[in-house]
């Protein structure tokens, strides 16, 4: 059940070739895929060959085997976790009865929105990421972009995977919308708004693979709690492969970060663009922007679309099955903070419409972890610094802070004051130049890695850090 | 000495994912608000974890006397540093002693180690307190029609730390008594694997074994099949090791099953330094290609890390050539490496070969205004000429 079968056209773990029907479906799909992928995937990538993770079964042992790959040659598939026995519905109104292996018909229609909401972001990051390949600070760095692509591109595969097999013609249609929409395009705009933001440079790749990637991470783990049971095998076996999103995040960051240090130390100055670095206030205001925008990716506070997607078992909370209550949630408040005249309040309210601002919570306490984990690069090296995250009220977009101005300290102030600090606290016109300014040509020598940042601690799969982790035909 | 050896993850790498925690069959893996931990009496090794860790954080294996509990690491902000006694403090076996002594002592005795050299564990096993190891795996690496069976061996020392370095030895000890009734000696054999393991951080090494007619220890470890244990002291040796600096250049002579501890040096060159700057110059002699081991993989090295010279000397309708006709070939190149401080010579094999290596140096030395009597007494003091002949 679980090895996957290479042999068909689609790879996969679902015994693909014993429904004709849902096979032709996806082998009709599957060249439209291709095409969006030629034209929006990585650019230059047509001949390298790339050292790629593969997934040859959704066991623990089988799902990272390394070895250079044509990108023309990877081929993405579908792959569901090993199923567990017995699985239950484990919150919401029908908590206890048999998990769905069919969606039961009242609720289609939410949830194919969730699985389409969820599905858009994969090839919107992809887009957002096409050109990064130009830039490259290393081989290394090439490589862990084109994995991340090719992941996320996988992820399309399981949301279309779902539609395709459990929701008809609408799925079809949704599935073919999937890839017409292009991220940052007024027109045909995809349907989340920290994706349609532009990733221009590496600084903010990373940043968004540590913190909007996050976001997916605890989407993923909120919908792998789901009563229907092949939603929930799906978002298990990609979190499998959403933490290597996260790790390229982290350490991409914590790697500009050390670097930045390394170079005030040498030379005893805080001034580092003089040596063309980044220095450590930008990383800082880039924080403040990709946090505040991810954090409206959760919604409104207070939604009772999220409450009635927990009741009907769709959509559970971060590690659901840990905690301790009655997973129904009907009688229990949750506080939630509210802007009150000039400042915050945290208000009780019914627990079920609380459910966005919990997992944003989840999501801001993780974040903040990898925070300090990169405040510690700074003290290690003696440097009297701190990244901190922004009050979450802080330039918001969704939900009661929007109409409110905040300071990153969690101050309201007017909106005239934050018009006229704004570049104190979010990336300016002048740092987003500057850091492009580093972007140069790509460095292609194995071993070599660009200025501004810090070599890896270490290589992929045991490789060392001057692996030719990308080969150029 | 009781080294164990213990998985650990590295906390200044790790990004506290929980992919391992979810991996672990045996719920060895927990963690607290600050690490991701290992319970070393839980864990069995089965590296389940291991491939979904995206940092690699979790792949680390420290030797330690004392196993680190989980409240230490849930402390850490990094790794601790390894063991810090390097073992040394049990005496090697006398018949070790003696059979390292007899290898060296044509060339007049032993010699320091390179001055790069890692420095290595020794004796950490001893006849009377050996490790148990398992076969990993047991292969004929000379051609089925060849003459001779030389054996590609992986041992895998499971829970237990085997630290050792390329150019070390490891004794094996045949069960059963011999014709008085007493315990075999035990039989040395060199490491074939660089330091990380056959597989990297699998904790295991090849040997490089050829069957000798009516050898006890031979024929023992030559039929092993895979799974069996074995009885292992060691690692011994301490003296004709690798130097570690990248720069330096290895020219390094060997026959037969001499070959081991050049693959090691080799591999732990591809692995870790394959754009080095020091050159590799291999002269490796067998009668003909079907009997020289690893002869596949051999000839598949880039030529960047490998300058590779092969002497046959009963190929059909060939002239014999042996290890010193080769060098004497490459006497300008070699001529070169001599003359740099960062040249270390190594020779291993047959007992009589270091003669003809010395001659060739010699007129090698001759030709291009160097004077190997007193180069070869240079190269010894400073740890530079090894050589150990069986």
């Amino acid at each position: 059940m679980s090895s996957i079968n290479y042999a068909d056209k689609i790879p996969n773990n679902v015994n693909l070739s014993e429904d004709r029907k849902l096979q032709r479906a996806l082998e009709s799909w599957q060249p439209h895929y291709i095409d969006w992928w030629k034209e929006m995937g990585p650019e230059g990538t047509k001949t390298s060959e790339i050292y790629l993770r593969t997934a040859v079964s959704a066991e623990p042992d089988g799902w990272a085997q390394f070895g250079h790959v044509k990108m023309e040659d990877y081929r993405w598939g579908i792959f569901l976790a090993p199923p567990e026995k017995d699985r239950k519905v484990n919150f919401g109104a029908h908590k206890g009865v048999d998990a769905w292996q069919e969606v039961p018909g009242e609720y289609r229609s939410m949830l194919r929105r969730l699985i389409t909401v969820q599905g858009d972001t994969e090839p919107a990051s992809v887009e957002q990421q096409r050109l990064l390949g130009q830039c490259c600070p290393s081989l290394y760095d090439l490589r862990n972009l084109f994995q991340v692509n090719v992941e996320e591109g996988r992820h399309l595969w399981a949301m279309v995977y779902l539609l395709h097999a459990y929701f008809g013609r609408d799925g079809r249609e949704e599935a073919e919308e999937m890839l017409h929409r292009r991220s940052g395009d007024p027109d045909k705009p995809r349907i989340l708004g920290a994706f349609n933001e532009k990733t221009a440079d590496w600084l903010a790749f990373f940043m968004f693979t540590f913190i909007t990637d996050r976001d997916g991470k605890y989407q993923l783990c909120a919908l792998s709690e789901s009563g229907f049971d092949p939603l929930s095998r799906t978002c298990r076996f990609m979190l499998t492969e959403e933490a290597h999103h996260m790790f390229v995040g982290e350490s991409g960051v914590g790697r500009i970060i050390e670097r930045a240090c390394q170079v005030m130390k040498e030379h005893r100055t805080d001034d580092v663009r003089r040596f063309g670095v980044i220095d450590l206030p930008t990383i800082q205001r880039y924080l403040n922007f990709h946090y505040s925008v991810t954090s409206d990716l959760y919604g409104a506070e207070v939604s009772t679309n999220a409450a009635t997607s927990y009741n009907m078992g769709l959509k559970g909370r971060y590690d659901e099955t840990k905690i301790g209550d009655d997973h129904q949630l009907e009688h229990t408040t949750y506080d939630v903070l509210h802007p009150t005249e000039g400042g915050f309040k945290p208000i009780a309210v019914p627990a079920l419409n609380a459910l966005n601002e919990r997992l944003r919570l989840d999501w801001a306490e993780d974040v903040a972890k990898g925070v300090e984990r990169w405040n510690k690069i700074i003290a290690k090296h003696g440097i009297d610094f701190r990244l901190t995250l922004p009050h979450l009220a802080f330039n918001r977009a969704i939900g009661h802070f929007s109409d409110i101005a905040v300071d990153p300290a969690g101050r309201v102030i007017s909106t005239e004051e934050f018009d006229r600090r704004r570049d104190e606290w979010l990336p300016s016109e002048t740092d987003l130049a500057y850091v492009l300014s580093l972007m140069g040509g790509a460095v292609h020598k194995p071993g070599q890695y660009a200025n501004w940042i810090a070599p890896p601690a270490r290589g992929i799969n045991n490789q060392g850090v001057d692996f030719d982790y990308v080969r150029f035909a | 000495m009781d080294l164990r050896r213990q998985h650990l993850i590295d906390p200044a790498v790790c990004i506290r994912c929980n992919s391992c925690q979810e991996a672990c069959p045996v719920d060895a893996i927990t963690h607290d608000a600050n690490n991701y931990v290992v319970e070393f009496d839980t864990c069995t090794g089965c590296r389940a974890c291991v491939s979904p860790c995206p940092t690699g954080a979790i792949d680390h294996w420290l030797l330690v006397d004392q196993p680190w509990s989980i409240a230490d690491q849930f402390t850490w902000e990094d790794l601790p540093e390894p063991h810090p006694g390097h073992g040394g403090e049990i005496a090697p076996p006398a018949e070790v002693t003696q059979m390292l002594n007899v290898a060296t002592t044509a060339t007049g005795g032993r010699v320091p180690a390179p001055s790069s050299a890692a420095q290595p564990f020794t004796n950490v096993y001893s006849r009377e307190a050996p490790v148990m190891a398992r076969v990993a795996g047991n292969f004929r690496i000379t051609a089925a029609d060849a003459e001779s069976d030389i054996r590609h061996v992986v041992l895998d020392f499971q829970h237990n730390a085997f630290p050792f370095l390329e150019g070390q030895n490891i004794g094996i000890i045949p069960p059963g008594q011999d014709a008085k009734g007493r315990p075999h000696n035990i039989r040395l054999y060199s490491i074939a694997s660089p330091r990380e393991g056959e597989r990297p951080n699998h904790n295991n090494l090849a040997l490089t074994v050829k069957r000798v007619t009516d050898g006890i220890g031979s024929n023992y470890v030559c039929d092993l099949q895979k799974g069996d244990p074995v009885l292992v002291a060691g690692p011994f040796g301490d003296s004709f090791l690798m130097p570690d600096d990248p720069n330096t250049n290895i020219i390094m002579i060997c026959t037969g099953t001499g070959a081991a501890p050049f693959r090691a040096f080799t591999e732990r060159r591809r692995r870790n330094h394959p754009d080095a700057p020091g050159k590799l110059m291999l002269f490796f002699g067998a009668r003909r290609p079907a009997e020289l081991p690893y002869f596949g993989p051999l000839s598949k090295l880039p030529k960047a890390l490998i300058d590779v010279n092969l002497a046959f000397s009963r190929e059909p309708d060939q002239p014999k050539t042996y290890v010193q006709d080769r060098l004497r070939q490459r006497a300008d190149d070699v001529a070169q490496l001599l003359k740099s401080t960062l040249t270390h010579i190594y020779v291993c094999g047959l007992k009589g070969m270091e003669q003809g290596c010395e001659e060739a140096f010699a007129d090698i030395c001759r030709l291009s205004g160097l004077d190997w009597a007193s180069l070869r007494a240079t190269l010894r003091v400073e740890g530079r000429y090894h050589v150990e002949t069986y």
